[in-house]
């Protein structure tokens, strides 16, 4: 019977014995018992990892659902996922997730010679301003959103 | 040198994380049914609503103070928990995690252990969105003491270090703020006239240990500075797993706590799978509320040991029932029901019987296993279940003003307005 696994590198003639059974274990580490293995094996580098890939700091991360329309220039639409970074400092320019009136709100921070402002990108909807005094509550930088085509 | 790293009114901290209106306003959350207030925030605290405290109770204050009133959201309190202990371990590697809101930290080597303090404070806060306070001592004891110092002067800032010589501090406090003194034990040590903890410090530990017992004098020597409590990193290998619930009403029908009982079975058993490990004996137990009226007043176990040990659902409903009829009484006005697992052994290193119980195939029966968690890991909890655990759940815990899982739930997550 010949093996399901495709082995990489060449097996042995008549290799029924010879050959591995099927099994859960990557391609990789099925190693023939003779033959050459695959010139490609040490390069081998696992599969990539959304998750690394978008989410540096796990522990500080969440996970966020937009509904609205004030940030559709900056290219985040209603239903779209937002991946929010506690951990960040917030700059100028950022987009950030702030408490506004005891409200989550996404907006990009302004914050130039001592003016702090929270813009929409949507000609539709005002800037809100923060007064002298008053403190904006910034929740975390989002540092990715998620648009769903399907 | 040690440190208490505590979550500040923990479950109600995590509440306002996701509800930011809830800054500054009494919130309380509710123990498993609904039944009795088991956490309080600040404001709820300076309303004199007691810890503890059937919800009926205070039901006029809750009321009158517009009090913020949740069920408990153990998958929400669960995912922030691990979030503060991940940021500790950015600081130190040597971590005991004591309680879902409590860390026991090792601050060795470290110059300047208020600066660290701060930081650990301050990143904790800015990653996780919870305050937490911090103590620091020479000995578990001592830290304990100072983090419920700090936690209690606001002037503080979160932080207390206990001086190197702690006496004046020791003595601004009772014995039973002592991390080990209870009450009854403060009575008893305040009858010989060891009122504070600096006089239980200086008490003779020989007598202490003669009079009380070796934990106490165990507590005299830390507190002295002596460090007798080493940070338990390892977690120890769980004993066993019990899942027991109350019943959101009486429920005298047996189809009704048969499903209740295989619910907790497979419950119970999820849980098993998740750490590696498997079932030799389950214990099956059943009550009436120990307030009835006598003849109503039952309570009964009954226990059964696999053939083999299993993590398999279909073998835990089915010694669930088969222990369920031996002890169940009709007509009786149930109150709670749980089932416990133990004699628990790693799955993968399973004694296999010279003759294996007929229809028992491990290899199927692990598939069967696999196939349901991984459903109900992407869809949801009971998106696949055993009919017998019921469609209807009647008797299912009440949960009435349980917040969402922002963070462990798609469709769950917290919607922000844009």
């Amino acid at each position: 019977m010949p093996s399901d696994v495709i082995i990489s590198g060449r097996a042995r003639d008549g290799g029924a014995e010879n050959t591995t059974a099927p099994s859960a274990l990557p391609l990789y580490a099925a190693t023939v018992q003779a033959g050459f293995p695959s010139p490609a094996d040490d390069y081998l580098e696992g599969a990539l990892d959304l998750n690394e890939h978008l989410i540096p700091r796990p522990a500080a991360t969440f996970f966020l659902r937009v509904t609205g329309e004030s940030m559709t220039g900056a290219g985040i639409h209603s239903g779209d996922l937002l991946i929010v970074d506690r951990s960040c400092h917030p700059g100028d320019g950022d987009i950030v997730i702030a408490v506004v009136d005891g409200e989550l709100t996404v907006k990009r921070l302004y914050r130039r010679r001592g003016r702090i402002r929270l813009l929409a990108e949507n000609p539709r909807y005002q800037p809100i301003d923060i007064n002298t005094g008053q403190d904006l509550h910034v929740w975390g930088v989002v540092i990715h959103a998620i648009h769903s085509f399907v | 040198m040690f440190a208490l790293v505590d979550v500040n009114n923990f479950y109600a901290s995590c509440e306002r994380l996701f509800e930011p209106r809830l800054e500054g306003v009494a919130v309380v959350v509710l123990s498993n049914n609904d039944g009795c207030i088991i956490a309080r925030s600040q404001e709820a605290k300076d309303l004199g609503i007691p810890m503890g405290e059937p919800v009926h109770k205070v039901k006029d204050v809750l009321r009158r103070e517009r009090v913020r009133v949740y069920s408990s959201n153990y998958a929400l309190y669960g995912d922030l928990s691990g979030r503060v202990v991940s940021v500790l371990k950015r600081f130190t590697p040597y971590l005991e995690v004591y309680s879902i809101d409590e860390s026991f930290l090792d601050l060795g080597g470290f110059t300047d252990p208020a600066a660290h303090s701060h930081d650990i404070k301050d990143t904790v806060l800015r990653w996780t969105g919870l305050p937490v306070s911090v103590g620091v001592g020479a000995t578990k004891t001592l830290a304990k003491a100072a983090n419920r110092i700090a936690k209690k002067d606001p002037a503080l800032g979160g932080v207390f270090i206990m001086p190197d010589d702690p006496d004046e501090v020791l003595g601004n406090l009772n014995t039973d703020a002592i991390w080990g003194i209870g009450r009854r034990l403060a009575a008893r040590l305040d009858r010989i006239g060891i009122t504070t903890a600096l006089d239980l410090k200086n008490a003779d530990s020989k007598f202490i240990r003669a009079r009380f017992s070796v934990v106490v004098e165990r507590t005299v020597l830390e507190l002295r500075g002596t460090p007798c409590l080493a940070l338990e990193m390892t977690v120890p290998a769980q004993k066993g797993i019990m899942v027991s619930r109350g019943f959101s009403r009486r429920v005298t029908d047996y189809r009704d706590i048969e499903a209740a009982v295989a619910t907790y079975a497979s419950r119970a058993a999820e849980k098993l799978r998740r750490q590696g490990l498997s079932t030799n004996k389950m214990t099956i137990s059943l009550r009436t509320s120990p307030f009835s009226p006598a003849p109503e007043r039952y309570a009964n176990a009954a226990g059964f040991v696999f053939p083999e040990a299993t993590s398999d659902t279909t073998h835990m409903i089915k010694a669930a029932r088969h222990c369920l009829k031996k002890i169940y009484k009709p007509g009786l006005p149930y109150q709670k029901a749980g089932v416990f697992l133990d004699a628990l052994e790693d799955t993968r290193r399973i004694q296999r019987g010279l003759f294996p119980p007929p229809g028992v195939d491990p290899d199927k029966s692990r598939a069967l296993m696999k196939a349901v968690d991984r459903i109900n890991a992407d869809w949801g909890r009971n998106t696949v279940r055993f009919a017998v655990t019921g469609m209807q759940r009647s008797w299912a815990m009440k949960q009435n003003r349980k917040s969402p899982c922002y963070t462990t739930r798609w469709q769950d997550l917290k919607q922000v307005g844009g």
